[in-house]
This record gives structure tokens, C-alpha cells and sequence, in this order.
């Protein structure tokens, strides 16, 4: 009869695209850990041990991971994962007024993913240049009549003066924008091109992808770590790093950088997770993927750090044992002593030696003999995009067969960078594509190009001459007081809007028991907490520092100098901030008054 | 005969002194790292070196000024220490007692500092004439750069990777789209057949096994 035909002609006219799924719970899981596994793990983590008590630092921020890390990405995934929904549809379901944090989270997302795609530019610049021999950042070019270096070269490292004038072309401060470095553009333009190849069909092509974004990286690591412990004077730097300095634990501000760590190096907040998540089959074991996956990145940056640490060691080995050199030579000249007559061990017999039999000689000296210290050396703790850069290619090039571990250093970097570029565009794209409006009309590849190609020309402010100060402005404010703000509100959310004992039979549904008591102490009162009290620590330093300040390439004197924002800048920050933090109350707002506005219809129609 | 031996002797040697002073006019300090540069296969500075470098210097000053006038006993060597280091002067043959100027002089080297360097088995940084700066040599460059070259290569491999997936998602779709079609279309012959009840072209076809009143009921009573 006619019921019979009813089910089929709605099954044939209006069938519902199902969602798409991983081919299975590993592709998932790689997402994650190639997501939270990123470019933070090796240039934060390592600058964080060694400033906050070395191998004492593993304290603070194993507690952290314990108390804040494993509970909220779990929190996460499982919202994902229930709700089926990118960002703003999870949160819509949660509570309609609710929606502004999914927003806001897709607002930081957009942000990140303007300048962070940028670093993978540098990375294929590196990269490209890594073919050569000798490396061009292990000389400095020749000035222009051939009797000497380019004077910024010589007062400044041929590494540094690589990164910041034949890479960035940095100009020297904020204001002075300069134009748009085409090879830098060129490099941003494959950068996004990759990018786009790889979430142009949704989850079938990340989920190839991530196999290798995830897996590289750590056969990249296990060479360097091999290469990295038989170089000469690693030791010095993995003793210098793993002496644990414990009275730095009674320092607050540990305390704070490793729960700041674990949050931003497991990418909470910006709703990547959430959408990994959502395509996951509703029976996954989220549980236990969070488990893995937190503890993987944790024990990534460890393993980071250890490399990191060799190297260092390796290179102020080297840049000791050419100050010592450079003082022999400069004492050997000078009084015309025999060669080998002067060696590390006796300089300082000697140099006392010399300075009683001639003592007016050597005072003319003094002021060009450098105090050689490897402690200086180990001292100079860099984090960011000088260390990556400026850092590692200094020890590269003093490597045996320097380009092969230029070219996988640097591969290294972008497999790390791009596989965080894919939990960025997720999680931008997936609400896109969730919303019927958008969806219906336009193909997933239409919306991804479109995505794509926004971010690549606003991306192209960050390649002008004063690109990389723009670059630090996002990297320091676009995601930081926001992301706080939002897990903050997510975790209130579930916990005492959504109810954490709905929560717990949602639960019980997807991976068949209850979470015990450690999860839900966590979600209810001390992730909230450790989040309160960071977010309210972060304020005050903003205020008490006052202006804010950056730091310039000054190229007459080969070093960085600090220097204050300009007011537009400091508007641009406000507004960083401001754009994602609004959405919140805005959005609570919006649905208010359209809740309203319905209800008088419906009054009014009655 | 013998007291003016001595005494031509004695004058020659004190000129050689005053020409040839650490800080005389037109003379240039040398420094030498046999030992940075050879290591093991280091060799002792002696008297034969010393030779050889007289005349490796007027060899350059003939090459140079292309008159064949300057002899090794031209160039005086002096004050020689332990690191190795020492001064060195050229006089001039011609003209008593004077010196080639120093300009003169440091042309000739730079002319021909390959050939002076190469017979020492050193470098510039370990052959060392103090004052006469070398002219460095520029790295090898090629006309297009390398990096260039590399990235149209990974530039082509993506955009075709791209180009291929769009097609290929296209086609998919296309596919998809006339399958949809088509299950669309048999399925409302179907319907269409079915739904008007007592169709004039299935009693036509089916010419008696559909009994159309039957269906009629049947419709009345399941309508919703």
C-alpha cells in the first residue's frame, strides 16, 4: 500500500548525506597527535626547561598535564564526538546560548591559520636553499669590492644575517612596513597550495595525510637524537639541561608556563579537536585516545627537548672552542710566540704568564680578549622562530654532510607545521560544511579554495619587510587571553549547564561506562580553577607591564633592540583580543533577542 | 784590499739593516701557520725556506713589472721569530740603496698570490702579509638559483596532485549525479505507474492483471 511506498520515496528523493567517517580509529588518532604534535614541542618546550630549573621543570609540568591536560582534551573529543558537529553546531546543542563560543573558537582558528602558515613558508625556503654547497648560511657574502664580509654580516653571525636579511629582509622597526617579498610570497602561495591538497576531500585525504605528518616527525627525531648524542660536546649540553635547578619549583612563574605549555601545545580551544572528533564512529573510545594522545605530545617534547639540548651543546661547544682559538691566535700574533705553543689547557697559565713579562703590551690587548665561557654559551636560551631558524642551522652547518640534515630538519619542521595547518583549516572548515546554508550551495572544494585563498593574501602582510613583527603580534595575542577564555567557558559549560551527569550517561552511551570520580573532580574544579588563575595572572601582567614592547632587527649594530608598539598596533592587539572574546556574550546576546523576537511572534500570532 | 772587503761588507750589512726594521718604510710583515695548515705533515722553517721565499717574491716582482732586473739578493728578509714571522723588503737594484715602493710591491703579491701560496702548500689565512688585504673569492654561483629550480619542481608536483583530485572529484560527482538520476526516474515510472490509481497505460500494458478498483480501495483505506 501506500505506507510501503511512503519510506521509499523519501528514502529515494531526500536521502541524507551521511557524515563522512575515518577508515578507522587510527587515522583519528594520528590527526590528533600530528595536530598536537607541532612546531611548540620543539621550540617552547626546550626554552621552558631550560629557563625554569632544567630537569626539575618535568615536575611542574607533569602535575599540569595531569590536572589540566588529559581531562579537557578528553572533554573535548567526547563533545566532538557526541554532538557530531564542528564548533558552533556542538555548542548550539549544547546550549543555543552557546553558539558564540563555538564562533569565537572558529575566529581564532581563522586567525591562527593566517600567520601560522607562514612558518611553513620559512620552512620551505630552508628547505629549498638546503641544496646547495656550502649551505648559504654557513658564509656570509662578500661585500662589494671582495676585500671583506658585508658589514652587517660581520657584526651579526652568517646564520643570523641569513634568517634576518636574506629571508625576512626585516626592516628595521614595526612602521617601516616596506614592500612585499616575492620569494617569501612565492614560498606562502606552495605553502597553502599543500595545504589545500590535503583537506580538499575532507576526511579520505587528511586521514591519508596524517599518517605522515605524524609519523615523520618522530623518524626524523630518532636520527637527529643518534646524530645529535655523538656530536662532540652534546654532553655538555644535556648535563647543562637535565641538572635539576629545584629552587625554580618555589618560582610561580613555572608554575604558570607549564600549565600554559600543556594547554597551548595540546591545541585546545580552537575547536580542531571537536571536529577531528566529530568524525569519529559514535562507539570510539575517546577515553583512552585522549590518554594516548596527551601523553604521546608529552613525551614528544621531551624527546624534543633532548635533541634540542645535544645540539646546543654541540654549538656552544664549537663557538667556545673558536672564542678560545680566536684569543690563542690573537696572544700568538701579538708576541710572535711559536705555533702550538698556546693550546686551551695552558692559556690561562699563560695569559698570566704574558701579562707580567709584558705588561704594557698587554693591556693594549685587553679590551679584544674575550672571556671565553661555555657556561655563557649554554646560557643563551632561545625559544621560537630563533631557535628553529637561527639555532639549528648554526649547528647544521657545522655538521658533517650538512645538507642531509638540513633537508630532513627542515622537512621535519613542515610535516610538524602542516600537520597542525590541518587541525586549523578543520576546524574552520567542518562548521562551514555543517551548515546547511553554505553546504547546499557550494561543494566542499569551493569552500576549502575559498578558505584557502583568503587566508593566502592576507597571509602576504606577513612577507613585507615588517612582516615578522606583525607575525609576532598575532603569535603573542591573537589565540592566548581568547583561548582561555573559551575552554574556560566550554568546561562551565558542560559541567554545570549542559550537567555533568547528562554528560556522564553521554558518555556511558559512546563508550559503554561512567567516567570515574579523577575526571569529573578535574572537569568540575580544578581544570576551572588552574584556568581562572592563569587567565587572571595574564591580566595583570598586561596591565602592570603597561605599553607593550617588541623586538627590532637594528641592522646597524647586527643585534635586537626593544622598542614600544605603535598606537595602531597596539589597536590591532585590542581588536585581535576583542574579535574572539565578544563573540561569547554577542552570541548569548543574538539568541537571546531572536528568542524574543520569536516569541512575540508566536504571542502575537495567537 | 781585505780592510775594504770588510769595510763594503760591513756597510752593505748596516744599509740591510736600516732598509729591512720592523716598521721601515716599504717593508711588510709575514706571518706564517705551517702548523694550522699542514698539521702532521707540518715542515720546518728554515734557511731554504727562507730561500724560497726571496724568490717567489722576486718572482712576483719580475712578473709584475716585467723587467727582468729584481734578483733574490734583492729581497731582504729580517727579524724572524718563532711563530714563524718576519719583515721583508725589496730593494731596488738599480737605484743605490732604496727600496721599491711599498705600493709597487703589494700589487706584485696580490698579483700573484696564487702561485706564492701554492709553493708554501698554504692559504691566505696562513700565509699572512700584513696590510695587503686579499681579494676574497665569491661563491659559485649559477644563473638560475638552485632553490628556484626546487621549488618548480614540488611547485608542479602539487598544483598537478590538486588537479587530479578536482577532476577525479568532479567526475565522481557527475557519476553520482546520473546514478541519482536515473534511480530518480524509474523509480517515479514506478510511482507514477502506481499512484494514479487506475492508469489508462497499465491497463493498456498490463492489459487485466492489475485490477484497478481493487487499488482504488486500497488507496482509499492507507491514505493518511
Amino acid at each position: 500500500g501506500t505506507v510501503g511506498r511512503v519510506p521509499e520515496r523519501v528514502k529515494a528523493g531526500t536521502m541524507e548525506k551521511s557524515r563522512p567517517l575515518w577508515d578507522n580509529p587510527l587515522q583519528f588518532v594520528f590527526a590528533c597527535i600530528s595536530y598536537a604534535v607541532g612546531l611548540g614541542n620543539v621550540w617552547r618546550f626546550p626554552y621552558l626547561c631550560q629557563m625554569y630549573g632544567g630537569g626539575g621543570f618535568l615536575i611542574p609540568y607533569l602535575i599540569m598535564l595531569i590536572a589540566e591536560g588529559m581531562p579537557l582534551l578528553y572533554l573535548e573529543l567526547a563533545v566532538g564526538q557526541r554532538m557530531r558537529q564542528g564548533s558552533i553546531g556542538a555548542w548550539k546543542i549544547i546550549s543555543p546560548y552557546l553558539c558564540g563560543v563555538g564562533v569565537a573558537s572558529v575566529v581564532v582558528s581563522f586567525f591562527l591559520s593566517m600567520y601560522y602558515n607562514v612558518i611553513n613558508a620559512w620552512a620551505f625556503w630552508y628547505l629549498f636553499h638546503s641544496f646547495q654547497d656550502p649551505l648559504p648560511w654557513a658564509t656570509c657574502p662578500l661585500n662589494s669590492n671582495r676585500t671583506g664580509y658585508e658589514e652587517e654580516c660581520e657584526k651579526t653571525s652568517s646564520t643570523q644575517y641569513f634568517w634576518y636579511r636574506q629571508t625576512l629582509n626585516i626592516s628595521p622597526s614595526l612602521e617601516a612596513s616596506g614592500s612585499v617579498q616575492w620569494e617569501q610570497a612565492l614560498c606562502l602561495t606552495l605553502a597553502w597550495l599543500v595545504v589545500y591538497l590535503c583537506i580538499l576531500r575532507g576526511t579520505a585525504s587528511t586521514g591519508k595525510v596524517v599518517y605522515v605528518t605524524a609519523s615523520l616527525p618522530y623518524c626524523v627525531l630518532i636520527i637527529y637524537l643518534i646524530r645529535g648524542l655523538t656530536l662532540h660536546g652534546a654532553v655538555n649540553g644535556l648535563i647543562y639541561m637535565f641538572t635539576p635547578k629545584l629552587e625554580q619549583l618555589l618560582n610561580p612563574k613555572t608554575w604558570i608556563s607549564a600549565a600554559t605549555q600543556i594547554f597551548f601545545s595540546l591545541g585546545l580551544g580552537f575547536g580542531s579537536l571537536i571536529a577531528f572528533a566529530s568524525y569519529n564512529e559514535p562507539s570510539n573510545n575517546c577515553q583512552r585516545h585522549a590518554i594516548i594522545v596527551s601523553l604521546i605530545n608529552s613525551t614528544t617534547s621531551i624527546f624534543a627537548s633532548i635533541v634540542t639540548f645535544s645540539i646546543y651543546g654541540f654549538k656552544a661547544t664549537f663557538n667556545y672552542e673558536s672564542c678560545i682559538n680566536k684569543v690563542i691566535l690573537l696572544l700568538l700574533n701579538a708576541f710572535d710566540l711559536e705555533e702550538g705553543s698556546l693550546t686551551a689547557d695552558n692559556l690561562n697559565e699563560m695569559k698570566d704568564y704574558l701579562m707580567a713579562t709584558y705588561p704594557l703590551e698587554y693591556a693594549q690587548l685587553v679590551p679584544q680578549i674575550k672571556n671565553c665561557s661555555l657556561e655563557a654559551e649554554l646560557d643563551t636560551a632561545v625559544q621560537g622562530t630563533g631557535l628553529a631558524f637561527i639555532v639549528y642551522s648554526e649547528a647544521i652547518k657545522n655538521m658533517e654532510v650538512p645538507q642531509l640534515y638540513s633537508v630532513l630538519y627542515f622537512f621535519m619542521l613542515l610535516m610538524l607545521g602542516i600537520g597542525s595547518m590541518l587541525g586549523n583549516t578543520a576546524a574552520i572548515l567542518t562548521p562551514l560544511t555543517d551548515s546547511r546554508a553554505i553546504a547546499s550551495r557550494f561543494p566542499k572544494e569551493v569552500i576549502s579554495g575559498v578558505v584557502c585563498f583568503v587566508n593566502c593574501i592576507i597571509g602576504l602582510i606577513f612577507t613585507m619587510e615588517a612582516g615578522n613583527y606583525w607575525f609576532d603580534i598575532f603569535n603573542d595575542y591573537a589565540a592566548t587571553l581568547s583561548l582561555l577564555l573559551i575552554v574556560l567557558v566550554e568546561t562551565i559549560a558542560v559541567c554545570y549547564i549542559y550537567g555533568i551527569r547528562r554528560f556522564e550517561k553521554d558518555l556511558y552511551t559512546m563508550i559503554g561506562h561512567k567516567p570515574n570520580w579523577y575526571w569529573k573532580i578535574m572537569w568540575a574544579f580544578v581544570s576551572p580553577l588552574l584556568i581562572i588563575s592563569l587567565f587572571i595572572f595574564y591580566l595583570t601582567d598586561y596591565i602592570l607591564t603597561g605599553t607593550l614592547q617588541y623586538q627590532a632587527w637594528d641592522a646597524t649594530q647586527g643585534q635586537l633592540v626593544t622598542k614600544d608598539y605603535p598606537g595602531y598596533a597596539l589597536a590591532v592587539i585590542g581588536l585581535l583580543v576583542a574579535a574572539s572574546t565578544m563573540c561569547i556574550p554577542l552570541g548569548a546576546l543574538v539568541t537571546f533577542i531572536r528568542k524574543r523576537l520569536k516569541r512575540e511572534q508566536i504571542s502575537t500570532v495567537a | 784590499m781585505l780592510r775594504a772587503l770588510l769595510l763594503t761588507l760591513s756597510v752593505v750589512a748596516i744599509a740591510h739593516a736600516e732598509l729591512c726594521k720592523p716598521d721601515a718604510q716599504n717593508a711588510f710583515k709575514v706571518r706564517i701557520s705551517i702548523k694550522t695548515a699542514l698539521g702532521d705533515n707540518a715542515y720546518v722553517w728554515d734557511a731554504n725556506e727562507e730561500y724560497l721565499f726571496k724568490a717567489m717574491v722576486a718572482f712576483a716582482m719580475r712578473r709584475y713589472s716585467s723587467k727582468s732586473t729584481t734578483q733574490i739578493s734583492n729581497v731582504l728578509l729580517c727579524n724572524v721569530t718563532d711563530r714563524v714571522s718576519f719583515w721583508f723588503v725589496v730593494t731596488d737594484s738599480s737605484k743605490n740603496v732604496t727600496t721599491v715602493p711599498g705600493s709597487e710591491v703589494e700589487a706584485a703579491i696580490r698579483m700573484n698570490r696564487n702561485r706564492i701560496n701554492n709553493a708554501f702548500l698554504l692559504s691566505d689565512k696562513t700565509l699572512q702579509f700584513v696590510k695587503i688585504t686579499t681579494t676574497l673569492s665569491p661563491p659559485v654561483e649559477s644563473s638560475t638559483p638552485v632553490w628556484l629550480i626546487v621549488f618548480g619542481v614540488v611547485l608542479c608536483l602539487i598544483v598537478a596532485g590538486i588537479v587530479f583530485l578536482i577532476i577525479s572529484g568532479i567526475r565522481k560527482h557527475k557519476k553520482k549525479n546520473k546514478e541519482s538520476t536515473e534511480r530518480e526516474n524509474l523509480e517515479e515510472k514506478v510511482e507514477v505507474t502506481l499512484e494514479n490509481g487506475i492508469p489508462c497505460e497499465a491497463l493498456d500494458i498490463k492489459a487485466g492483471h492489475v485490477n484497478g478498483v481493487f487499488a482504488a480501495d486500497d488507496e482509499r483505506f492507507t491514505s493518511l
